[in-house]
């Protein structure tokens, strides 16, 4: 419950404030919300599965974002910056799917 | 559940107080996830286009416009040289327009179907004993042509005026008056004329010539100088049958 008010502040807060990205930042920010979201799915079926671990969440929540900004950092040094970030959507897609699946079963055992 | 360890454990546990630090980066990631969400999304709807693509679609689409921009110099390039030509033919056209409308208005004076005005003469023929005769007026047109004259008329006493072209002819008709293409005039005639008058003047004076043709017969010639001349009469131009125009 307060992960779920906390995630609308932080929406709202966006929002509100309207802040320009640096352009510095502007090609890893996508990548990296999509990691973040894969790290939130994966930690609400973790808590429908009873085995979910606060410290255990952080890490992995972190450890996504950094490891999809990186892929695309090196992805772009390396010249294939646009295909390298299709890919990493598409990994990080299929394990959302497969994170929503296992919630969908949980809560509707369907 | 480290902030509880310096309260009892019966102790009212602040709210802030009962989550782990774990639980407090929780929210702070989620918070900041929901941010950058919003952030991106904000992003992504306000400039869709050029911000936030990578430099390689950026140099495809700079290169794609400076290819199109060539395009379109080469289109511009070509629409000036078409309006420039379709100028200047509009130009010419309108000279020769202006050309052929001055032709006309000549040919016209010429032929006596323009009305025309200008300096020139009036030749007034008063009878004496004997009636004029159409050789006379015939003798003064044919010599006024001869000076230059550009355009004449013939009118009568009655006002009945008649335009002098390359087809007029004079008759004899009864009583003194004067047949003119057909129609009848009557004494006193005047012919008004348009030319150089100094020329015209000279040219009826000269010895043996209309003036003193006319005083022989007992008559009286009263040529005048005029600053305007009016030629308003028109002549019927016919239509050809035979001739056709060479060109």
């Amino acid at each position: 419950m307060i992960a779920v008010l906390a995630l609308l502040a932080g929406v709202l807060l966006g929002l509100w404030l309207d802040p320009t990205v640096p352009a510095v930042l502007q090609p890893y920010l996508p990548i990296a919300v999509v990691a973040a979201l894969d790290a939130v799915f994966g930690g609400v079926r973790a808590k429908l599965d009873r085995i979910f671990d606060d410290k255990q969440f952080v890490v992995s929540f972190i450890s996504n974002v950094l490891v999809a900004a990186l892929i695309v950092y090196l992805g772009d040094q390396l010249g294939v910056g646009g295909q390298l970030s299709t890919g990493v959507v598409v990994v990080l897609g299929v394990r959302i799917f497969g994170n929503v699946a296992a919630i969908r079963r949980h809560l509707f055992r369907a | 559940m480290r902030g509880e360890s310096d309260e009892g454990p019966a102790a009212v546990v602040p709210p802030w107080r009962r989550f782990s630090s774990a639980a407090v980066m929780i929210v702070v990631l989620l918070g900041l996830l929901g941010f950058t969400l919003a952030v991106q999304l904000r992003m992504t709807t306000t400039d869709s286009s050029l911000a936030a693509a990578r430099q390689e679609d950026l140099v495809r689409i700079l290169y794609d416009l400076e290819a199109r921009e060539i395009r379109l110099r080469q289109d511009i390039a070509a629409l000036e040289e078409s309006q420039r030509q379709l100028r200047s033919g509009e130009q010419g056209r309108q000279a020769a327009l202006e050309e052929a409308s001055r032709r006309a208005d000549e040919l016209g004076i010429l032929a006596g179907t323009l009305p025309a005005r200008g300096p020139g003469l009036t030749v007034r023929f008063q009878a004496g004993a004997k009636p004029i005769a159409a050789v006379r007026v015939l003798d003064a047109v044919q010599e006024l042509r001869g000076a230059g004259a550009e355009a004449m008329q013939i009118s009568g006493g009655d006002r009945a005026t008649v335009r002098v072209v390359a087809s007029t002819y004079f008759l004899d008709g009864e009583g003194g008056s004067l047949i003119v293409d057909g129609r009848s005039l009557t004494g006193p005639f005047t012919i008004a004329v348009l030319g150089d008058p100094a020329t015209m003047r000279t040219a009826l004076n000269i010895p043996g010539g209309v003036v003193a043709s006319v005083a022989g017969d007992g008559g009286n010639v009263i040529v005048e100088e005029r600053e305007v001349v009016e030629v308003s009469a028109l002549h019927e131009p016919r239509p050809l049958e035979h001739a056709r125009p060479v060109s």
